[in-house]
C-alpha cells in the first residue's frame, strides 16, 4: 500500500484543504513554498536533526517495559520516550523545526497558541535559544489552570498574552493567534502546534515529528531484530505525537495502530473531547476534519482532564485514517487515563503525562488479546510533572 | 452566469452618477432577530443601498471584538440558520434590496450545502460571501450556488497578487469585495487605512475589470468612505454600524440613533 499524501491541494481524502481568508492564502503559499525547499536541502535537514541531537536530546530510547509487560503476562511493550526530550514532551521537535524555517524564510517575529501550556513552553525554549520575540496566545481560563507553564514561558523571555475571547481555552487562543497573523503577515510566522491548519501545516508538523516513528523503526531492529511492532499506540488530541510515530509505519500493514482520544466524563456525555468517536465533518482553523460541534455548526467545548487533548477537533489526516479504517480510534475516560498514571508510575517508574495515560490505559482491553509473540510499542508523549497538581486532586491512594 | 433579475446586479445596472454603493453589514440576530428586520427595512429608506447579513459563527476567526461580540449575543439568545432564512423572508416581503448572506463555511456545511442554496435562494438571498472559500475552495459550494442562482463573491486583499485579483475577478459574481487592509474586521483610525490603501486601490482598478467593486475594512465615516472609494464604486461598513448598535441599545429611540448614523454615513452630516 503506497501512502504519499497529502495531495499537492493539501487534503487527505476528503479533509484537509485551505479554508482561510484571502490574506493568509498569499502567506500559507510562500510557506508551503519555503518549507518544500527547506525539507528538500540537505543543509536545513542536517541543521534540524543536529539541533535535535545536540539540544532536544535525541535519539530518545526505546525503552522495554518489563514488568509492565509481565504485568499482563503477554505481549512485550515498548515505550517510546518522548518524555525525555528536553522540555518533557515531544512537542519540540515541531517548534525547532518551525522556527529553523522562520529563520530561514527571514520572518522575526514568532507567535504560537497553547493550550496546557506544552506547545507554549516548546515555543518559548526554541526563540529563547534562538533570541527570537515570541508572543503566545492563552486562554485566560488555561492561564489560571496551568500557572507553572505561563511562569516557564515568561522566564524564558516569552510574552504571554491572555485571552478573554469566547470560551478563553485553546480554540480561542488559536483564534487570537490566526488574527495576530492576520493583522501581521509580512514578518510575523505563527508556529503551530499540532498537525491541525491550513494546508501546509499537517503535513508540516507531522513530517518534523516523523523522527519519532523513524527512530522506533531503527532501534526495535536492534532490540528485537525486526523493524516493525505489531500493534502501536499514540494518544490523539490535535494529534502530532501520533502522527510522529504512525506515519513511517502507516505502509506496513501488519502494524495495527491505535489512536486514543479523550473521552472525558464519557463520549455518551457533554463532558468529553472524543472528536472522531462522536464528531462530525466540518471546517475549523482552517482545514476540513472532524469536529465537536451542534446542529447548527456552532463549535462546542471539549472536555478532559488532559489540557492537551481539551480541543473540539482533530487534524485531517487522522480524519482520513479514521474513515479509511488504517487506525483504530478508541476513546478513553477521565478515569481510566488516571488508572493508566497510576499503572505506568507503579509498574515503570516513569509518570506520564496525563494525555500519554490514555495510551497507557488502553492496554488493559489490548493486552489480553495479545500473544507473548507479540510486540507493543506506546508512544510515551511526555512526562507528567506537569500533571501533579491535577494528578493529586484526583488519584485514590 | 449571474441571472439578469438578480437584484445584486440591477443594483450596479441602475447606478449611475458620482454617488456611492453604501452596502451594511449587519449580524442577523443583532441586537435581536425582530430588530435585524426593522432595521434593515428602516436601512431602505435611509440610503442603504445593499445589505450583508452575517450569519453567526462560535469562532470567527477572521473578524475583531465588534463582530465576535455580535456574533456571540446574537448565538446566545438562539439564532440559527432557519431564523435566518426567515429574517429574510420577512424583510422580502416588504422590500428588495439586495441581501447577501455572508459567514463562515461551517454552519453552512452543517445545515447542508444544497439545503441552504435552495433555502436561500427561497428565502430572497441574492448573494453568498463566504470568506474562509478562498476560489482554490470553491467546489464545495459553487454547484450548489450556481443551481439556485446565488452568486458567490470573493474577496481581495492587499496581498494579493496581480494575478490573483484576475482569476479573483473571473470567478466572483455580482462584485469583488476589496478588503482595505490587512487584520480583521473593524473600525480603525482613518490614517491607518490611508497610508497603504492607495496602491491597493491602483492595482484593483488595473486587475479588477469584470466586476463592480465594493472596499470594505476599517471604514467608519463618510470621510473615509469617500476617500477610500473614491475610485470604486461604493463601500462596505459593518463594525462601526454593530458599535453604535451597541452604544444605543436598547434605549427610548436607539433605531433613529442608528438611521441617523446610517444617514451621515451615507450623506455625510448635514
Amino acid at each position: 500500500m503506497k501512502y504519499d499524501l497529502p495531495t499537492k491541494e493539501g487534503y487527505f481524502g476528503d479533509f484537509g484543504g485551505r479554508f482561510v481568508p484571502e490574506i493568509l492564502i498569499p502567506v500559507l503559499e510562500e510557506l508551503e513554498e519555503a518549507y518544500n525547499e527547506a525539507w528538500a536541502d540537505d543543509t536545513f535537514r542536517e541543521q534540524f536533526h543536529h539541533l535535535l541531537e545536540e539540544y532536544v536530546g535525541r535519539p530518545t530510547k526505546l525503552t522495554y517495559a518489563n514488568r509492565l509487560t509481565d504485568h499482563y503476562g503477554k505481549a512485550k511493550i515498548y515505550l517510546k520516550r518522548e518524555d525525555l526530550c528536553h522540555t518533557g514532551a515531544h512537542k519540540i521537535n515541531n517548534a525547532i523545526g518551525q522556527i529553523l524555517l522562520a529563520q530561514r524564510m527571514g520572518k522575526d517575529r514568532i507567535i504560537a497558541e497553547t493550550g496546557a501550556g506544552q506547545h507554549g513552553v516548546a515555543t518559548a525554549t526554541a526563540c529563547a535559544k534562538f533570541g527570537v520575540d515570541c508572543i503566545v496566545y492563552m486562554g485566560a481560563e488555561d492561564m489560571e489552570r496551568q500557572k507553572l507553564n505561563v511562569e516557564r514561558m515568561r522566564l524564558l523571555g516569552t510574552e504571554v498574552r491572555p485571552v478573554t475571547s469566547g470560551s478563553q481555552t485553546l480554540k480561542d487562543a488559536t483564534n487570537e493567534a490566526i488574527r495576530d497573523w492576520v493583522t501581521n503577515v509580512e514578518d510575523t510566522f505563527y508556529i503551530i502546534g499540532s498537525v491541525v491548519g491550513p494546508h501546509p501545516y499537517p503535513k508540516m508538523v507531522r513530517n518534523f515529528h516523523r523522527v519519532i516513528g523513524d527512530e522506533t523503526r531503527r532501534q526495535l531492529q536492534e532490540a528485537e531484530g525486526r523493524e516493525t511492532p505489531d500493534h502501536l499506540l499514540a494518544c490523539v488530541g490535535g494529534g502530532s505525537n501520533a502522527m510522529g510515530i504512525f506515519y513511517p509505519f502507516i505502509e506496513d500493514e501488519s502494524v495495527k495502530m491505535y489512536g486514543l482520544e479523550a473521552a472525558g466524563l464519557g463520549a455518551d456525555t457533554d463532558e468529553t473531547a472524543a472528536t472522531l468517536t462522536i464528531g462530525q465533518p466540518g471546517v475549523l482553523h482552517g482545514s476540513m476534519s472532524y469536529l465537536l460541534h451542534n446542529s447548527e455548526g456552532q463549535i462546542q467545548l471539549a472536555h478532559s482532564i488532559s489540557a492537551g487533548l481539551d480541543y473540539p477537533g482533530i487534524g485531517p489526516e487522522h480524519s482520513y485514517l479514521h474513515d479509511s479504517k488504517r487506525v483504530n480510534y478508541i476513546s478513553i475516560t477521565d478515569d481510566q487515563a488516571m488508572e493508566g498514571v497510576k499503572l505506568l508510575s507503579e509498574t515503570e517508574g516513569i509518570i506520564p503525562a496525563l494525555e500519554t495515560a490514555h495510551a497507557v490505559a488502553y492496554l488493559d482491553e489490548l493486552m489480553p488479546k495479545t500473544s507473548k509473540d507479540e510486540i507493543v510499542v506506546l508512544n510515551c508523549s511526555g512526562r507528567g510533572d506537569k500533571d501533579m497538581g491535577t494528578i493529586s486532586k484526583n488519584i485514590d491512594h | 452566469m449571474i441571472k439578469t433579475d438578480n437584484r445584486i446586479s440591477q443594483l450596479f445596472e441602475r447606478h449611475e452618477g458620482s454617488e456611492k454603493i453604501m452596502s451594511l453589514f449587519l449580524t442577523a440576530g443583532y441586537p435581536d432577530p425582530e430588530a435585524t428586520v426593522d432595521l434593515i427595512l428602516g436601512f431602505e429608506d435611509n440610503g442603504v443601498d445593499m445589505v450583508e447579513l452575517g450569519m453567526p459563527f462560535s469562532d470567527p476567526l477572521a473578524d475583531g471584538p465588534t463582530i465576535q461580540y455580535s456574533s456571540n449575543k446574537a448565538i446566545e439568545q438562539g439564532i440559527t440558520m432557519a431564523k435566518i432564512m426567515e429574517i429574510v423572508e420577512r424583510v422580502r416581503e416588504k422590500s428588495d434590496i439586495p441581501i447577501i448572506l455572508m459567514g463562515y463555511i461551517n454552519p453552512v456545511l452543517r445545515y447542508g450545502v444544497e439545503r441552504f442554496c435552495q433555502d436561500a435562494a427561497k428565502a430572497g438571498v441574492d448573494g453568498l460571501i463566504i470568506p474562509d472559500i478562498p476560489i482554490e475552495e470553491s467546489g464545495i459550494l459553487s454547484d450548489q450556488a450556481e443551481k439556485n442562482g446565488l452568486p458567490i463573491i470573493y474577496l481581495v486583499a492587499p496581498n494579493t497578487s496581480d494575478e490573483r485579483m484576475r482569476k479573483i475577478d473571473k470567478a466572483s459574481q455580482g462584485f469583488v469585495y476589496c478588503v482595505s487592509v490587512t487584520g480583521v474586521t473593524g473600525a480603525r483610525e482613518g490614517d491607518e487605512v490611508a497610508q497603504s490603501v492607495q496602491r491597493f486601490i491602483e492595482r484593483v482598478k488595473a486587475n479588477v475589470t469584470h466586476n463592480p467593486k465594493m472596499v470594505g475594512f476599517g471604514i467608519k465615516s463618510h470621510e473615509d468612505a469617500q476617500r477610500i472609494a473614491a475610485d470604486m464604486d461604493g463601500f462596505i461598513v459593518g463594525s462601526a454600524l454593530i458599535d453604535t448598535i451597541r452604544e444605543h441599545y436598547p434605549e427610548q429611540g436607539w433605531k433613529d440613533e442608528v438611521f441617523a448614523f446610517v444617514r451621515d454615513l451615507k450623506y455625510g452630516k448635514r
